[in-house]
C-alpha cells in the first residue's frame, strides 16, 4: 500500500473525519493516560489529518489508550479521536509482527484472581 | 417475569458472585433470569475499527436468540452489556457492517438491531421499579457507599443511552433503595486503567489510587460496582484497602437472600 492509501484506511478503521476537530484540546484534557501518551489524543487527530503517516505508526500511545471513550465524549465536533487510535493500532499489528504482546507474557501477570475479561481484551486490543 | 441473560465469560468463574446475588435477588423480586443457550464469549472489548465483523458475530448470535426469546437481553458484567449494546446499534444503523454480518451468519430472519439490550440496573430501574425494591428490604444496607461507574456503561452515552455520562444518578439511587447512603466523589466515573494493566500496571494503579483515596477521602465505607475488571483493578492494582463489592451482593444482602 502506498502511504496514501495506508492513510486512507486509517480514516475509513477510525470512522471518524479528522478535518471536522476544531483544536480545542479537550480530548486530550480529559485524556486519563495523558501522562503516558506520547501522541496526545488531539494529536492522533491532526497527525490524520497532515499525513504523518510515520509518526503516527511509530506511536507508543497506542499501547497506552484505555479505550474509555472519554474523548469522544467530550468533543464538541462528533470526532473520535479513540477511532483514529484504534485505527493506527488495528494496523500496526495486523502487519506481520505487528503483535503488542506475546504468550510468554501472560505467566508473570496472572494470578488467582485475574478475570478472563483482563485477558480476553489484553488479547483482542493488542494482538490481531 | 422471564428474561432473556446473558451471563458472558467472567460471570463464569472469577465473579461468580455478581451472577449468583443476581440471580438470588430477581428471583426474590419476581424476575426470572433465563440463561440463553450456547452463549460465546463476547469478546471483552468493542471492536471500533470500521472493518470488523467476526469479532462482532458472538454478540449478533446473542442478539438474535434473544430477538426469538422474548426480545431482550439482560446483561451484568459491564463490558458485556458495552460491547452487546454497540454492536446491536451497529446492526440497527451500520448498513455496511449489517449486511456483510448477516451475509456471514445466514440467519433465518435478516438481523437489524430488533433486540432491546437491558442491562440489570436498568431491570431495576425500569422493569422492576426502586420503589418495589425498596418495600421489599428486609436488612437496609445502612453505610456509605461509593457509587463506582467506571466508563463501560456510561460512553459513548450517544449508543449506551444509560445514564448521564457527566453526572449520573442510577446507582446512587440503587444504593438508596437498598437503605444505603450514596457517597459522591469526582471520579466515579473515571477509568480504572482497564486492560491496560496488562502492559503498563503502573498506569491502572495511579488510576486506581486516584479512584480510591478520592472516594475515601469523601467518606466512603466501601464501593459499589458491576464490572469484574474495575473489581480486580481496584482491589489488586492499588494501594488502598477501601473494599469494593459487587453491586448484586448488596442487593441480595438487603434483600435477606444471600446465602452465606
Amino acid at each position: 500500500m502506498t502511504k496514501q492509501q495506508q492513510l486512507e484506511n486509517i480514516k475509513r478503521l477510525s470512522g471518524t473525519e479528522p478535518a471536522k476537530c476544531m483544536k480545542c484540546g479537550k480530548c486530550s484534557g480529559r485524556c486519563p493516560a495523558y501522562k503516558d501518551m506520547d501522541i496526545k489524543p488531539h494529536q492522533f487527530v491532526n497527525y490524520l489529518e497532515k499525513g504523518k503517516l510515520d509518526k503516527l505508526l511509530a506511536s507508543k500511545a497506542i499501547w497506552n489508550c484505555l479505550s474509555c471513550m472519554a474523548c469522544v465524549e467530550r468533543c464538541p465536533r462528533g470526532v473520535a479521536p479513540a477511532g483514529v487510535i484504534e485505527a493506527v493500532r488495528e494496523t500496526v499489528k495486523r502487519a506481520i509482527g505487528g503483535n503488542g504482546m506475546k504468550a510468554e507474557d501472560i505467566p508473570p501477570v496472572v494470578d488467582e484472581f485475574i478475570p478472563q475479561q483482563l485477558l480476553v481484551s489484553a488479547y483482542r486490543k493488542y494482538n490481531k | 417475569m422471564k428474561i432473556c441473560y446473558y451471563p458472558g465469560c467472567t460471570l463464569k468463574t472469577k465473579a461468580k458472585a455478581l451472577d449468583r446475588y443476581a440471580r438470588l435477588s430477581a428471583a426474590a423480586l419476581g424476575v426470572e433470569m433465563e440463561e440463553m443457550e450456547n452463549w460465546q464469549c463476547c469478546g471483552a472489548v468493542y471492536p471500533m475499527a470500521r472493518d470488523e465483523i467476526a469479532t462482532k458475530l458472538s454478540a449478533v448470535r446473542a442478539l438474535d436468540y434473544a430477538r426469538h426469546n422474548g426480545g431482550k437481553l439482560l446483561t451484568l458484567c459491564s463490558a458485556c452489556h458495552n460491547v452487546i449494546k454497540r454492536t446491536n446499534d451497529d446492526m440497527k444503523n451500520d448498513a455496511d457492517i449489517r449486511t456483510r454480518t448477516n451475509n456471514y451468519l445466514k440467519l433465518d430472519e435478516v438481523y437489524a438491531g430488533e433486540t432491546e439490550v437491558v442491562h440489570y440496573l436498568e431491570m431495576l430501574k425500569n422493569i422492576v421499579g426502586f420503589a418495589e425494591i425498596k418495600k421489599k428490604v428486609v436488612k437496609p444496607v445502612n453505610k456509605k457507599i461509593g457509587a463506582y461507574y467506571g466508563c463501560l456503561l456510561l460512553r459513548p452515552s450517544g449508543v449506551m443511552a444509560f445514564d448521564d455520562p457527566e453526572n449520573p444518578t442510577i446507582i446512587e439511587d440503587f444504593i438508596r433503595a437498598i437503605g444505603g447512603t450514596p457517597v459522591n466523589y469526582p471520579f466515579r466515573n473515571e477509568c480504572c486503567g482497564a486492560y491496560v494493566s496488562f502492559k503498563n500496571q503502573d498506569l491502572t494503579e495511579r488510576r486506581s489510587n486516584m479512584i480510591l483515596h478520592s472516594a475515601a477521602e469523601k467518606g466512603a465505607e466501601s464501593l459499589v460496582t458491576a464490572c469484574p475488571l474495575c473489581l480486580y483493578n481496584l482491589q489488586k492494582n492499588s494501594d488502598h484497602s477501601l473494599p469494593v463489592v459487587y453491586f448484586t451482593e448488596l442487593l441480595a444482602e438487603a434483600l435477606g437472600v444471600k446465602d452465606d
